[in-house]
């Protein structure tokens, strides 16, 4: 033992290493839980504070858990610990609040769906049956969407991939940077907008030429036309932005082996960003699929079937809900809920398909 | 096979700014040249000139007379592609395809340019990973993620890829700057191979490098900042490194400045 080995510390300070403090236990934590939510209770349930209810008491154990943590662990470990702390527990915090609208629409369509999910559902239409009957279904409505927001699709991807790719690709100067002002602005258009938009220019003037008749007709294809302008902005937007996010690097390998522009773009830009084009397809489709609107000025809604999209009113699930919720008698609104879900199931399906079968299946194989 | 590529009063611009000034100079066939100078001096430009990458940036252009066995690379009526076809280039970071394998990374050139006959694609694949020394390492799993090798390999991935499509002259930009030195000496042993075929200029901020792997050096320079780059010197690699003509020359090898 040399003098080496003791090196003197500041007076009576207990030695303390400068990487180290003294950090709260776990068991702390959860005595601080417990701690604010039986206050919680005392003072705005027993006590009957602000007439507590139950959200007031766990906003409030929230708030005392949060105000005893920092006053504890800046006494124990220090402020900077203390802020680390509260910050933490705010972000679990606000990803709580964020899950419980999310938990609860799920909740509620799922409870409240099920009592008319049953055959009769899926294999009927509404012919004959008022809102005072049991059974009815909405066969006719999920035909209806399904031809609708596929119509739509078919005409809004490859317009909108293109124009993408326009605007990233080959769009130089005042003409790209005008189409990319529009399909900002078009982004904001309200849905009603454009189902009267379809309503006056292909309801009202085109479709007189269509019929024997030469009268105005709706149609579920009246209706895609309507979606399209509304999924035609989010699509080009979202690939656009996907498109920016392939380095130039890879462009710039593949024209250094000699592969012509559109090749590049076709065989390495459009697959190495097709997960994120595939998103922002099943995003414009999801919202194609639940609007009411623009469907009920030009398609009109029917209870029959029909499933000729291009002659005559058509239905749709969103057109379905809006009938049968509006509907005051006990068997419209469980029809209404079924509904719902059948639709939030529907769109579902169709994005985890998509997603499916967008991954890089081939290379993540071993 | 190789080619010899002659450089007249080659003359670059991005949009206004002049980044290179009158560049003439002779590049033998089956040698190596390599292009030094700091940075900002115009190395890369110039060699991205050579196989039209230069003018892939919005507002570039290039002046000046560039040819291939006496054929002009910037004529009218000339087919960029067959140029870019025939002048492979490998860059500065490794780049390889993230949506192919390594089989589809190495054939992509051939595939993508019409070559559908898949006993052909193999034996370019494999012939063009042997040339990158990259075979032994990968030949059992030629189906997984060209993205998934390690940079060393990807480097080399990127040169098998270049040259699979049989190009005259391969230019390098770079390549090693972003390597360790086990994979960048790989690279320097695979460029000495290479040349036996190909024509290779490389540009290289190591200059031993430099002196390590080519048998001409060109000493690229600017007198200031925004001024366009020039070319000060360019002689045999070992006149260069040890009898330099010009002051300036001598000033950067010896690293006085830049």
């Amino acid at each position: 033992m040399t003098s080496m080995t003791t090196i003197p510390t500041s007076s009576s300070a207990p030695l303390t290493n400068a990487l180290r403090s003294r950090r709260l236990p776990v068991w702390a934590l959860v005595a601080i839980g417990v701690a604010a939510a039986v206050l919680a209770v005392l003072l705005f349930k027993v006590a009957g504070l602000m007439d507590g209810g139950w959200v007031l008491t766990l906003v409030g154990a929230v708030l005392i858990f949060l105000i005893g943590l920092s006053v504890i662990s800046s006494v124990v470990e220090g402020r900077r610990a203390a802020r680390n702390r509260v910050a933490t527990s705010l972000i679990y915090s606000a990803f709580v609040l964020a899950l419980v609208p999310l938990v609860s629409v799920v909740i509620t369509l799922l409870n409240k769906g099920r009592t008319r999910l049953d055959g009769t559902f899926f294999n009927n239409s509404m012919r004959n049956i008022t809102a005072f009957d049991s059974g009815g279904g909405a066969y006719h409505a999920i035909v209806g969407t399904l031809e609708q927001a596929g119509i739509a699709t078919l005409i809004t991807v490859p317009l909108g991939v293109a124009g993408a790719i326009y605007i990233v690709e080959y769009g130089r100067g005042r003409l790209a940077n005008t189409i990319r002002f529009f399909v900002d602005v078009m982004t904001g258009i309200p849905s009603i907008v454009a189902g009267l938009f379809i309503l006056a220019f292909w309801v009202l003037i085109v479709s007189p030429h269509l019929s024997s008749t030469h009268q105005p007709f709706n149609s579920g294809f009246a209706a895609a036309l309507a979606l399209f302008v509304l999924m035609l902005p989010t699509v080009t937007r979202s690939t656009e932005e996907m498109l920016r996010l392939v380095p130039a690097s890879l462009r710039e390998g593949s024209f250094a082996l000699g592969i012509a522009k559109w090749k590049t773009i076709m065989r390495i830009v459009i697959p190495t960003a097709l997960p994120g084009i595939v998103t922002g397809i099943m995003l414009a489709v999801a919202r194609a699929a639940g609007e009411t609107a623009p469907v009920l000025l030009v398609a009109g809604g029917t209870p029959n079937r029909n499933f000729n999209p291009f002659e005559g009113n058509q239905e749709s699930l969103s057109v379905y809900i809006y009938d049968q919720a509006a509907a005051a008698t006990k068997y419209g609104p469980p029809r209404a809920w079924t509904a719902a879900l059948t639709l939030v199931a529907l769109v579902l399906l169709l994005t985890v398909v998509a997603k499916l079968l967008s991954r890089r299946t081939k290379l993540n194989q071993k | 096979m190789a080619k010899r590529i002659e450089a007249v009063g080659v003359t670059a611009y991005y949009g206004a700014f002049k980044a290179i000034d009158g560049i003439s100079m002779v590049i033998e066939p089956k040698s190596v040249t390599a292009l030094i100078g700091p940075s900002g001096c115009g190395k890369s430009t110039f060699l991205r000139s050579i196989n039209r990458m230069h003018e892939v940036l919005p507002g570039a252009r290039v002046e000046g007379k560039l040819t291939i066995d006496s054929q002009d690379i910037y004529a009218r009526d000339v087919d960029v592609t067959a140029v870019r076809r025939t002048i492979g280039m490998v860059f500065q970071r490794p780049n390889p395809f993230p949506t192919m394998s390594i089989y589809d990374n190495v054939v992509a050139g051939l595939r993508l340019g019409g070559v559908r006959r898949k006993s052909l694609l193999d034996d370019a694949c494999e012939k063009a990973l042997r040339a990158a020394n990259l075979w032994n390492e990968v030949h059992t799993r030629l189906n997984r993620p060209g993205a998934g090798l390690s940079g060393g390999q990807q480097q080399r991935l990127c040169i098998a890829r270049a040259i699979a499509v049989e190009p005259q002259v391969v230019l390098m930009d770079e390549p090693c700057s972003a390597l360790d030195p086990i994979s960048t000496l790989a690279i320097e042993d695979l460029i000495s191979e290479l040349k036996n075929q190909y024509t290779i200029i490389i540009v290289t901020h190591n200059m031993q490098q430099a002196a390590r792997v080519s048998d001409r050096t060109a000493f690229f320079s600017i007198d200031k900042t925004g001024d366009p780059g020039r070319l000060i010197e360019y002689a045999e690699t070992a006149k260069i490194f040890t009898n330099p003509s010009v002051k300036k020359t001598e000033d950067y090898i010896t690293g006085r400045f830049g």
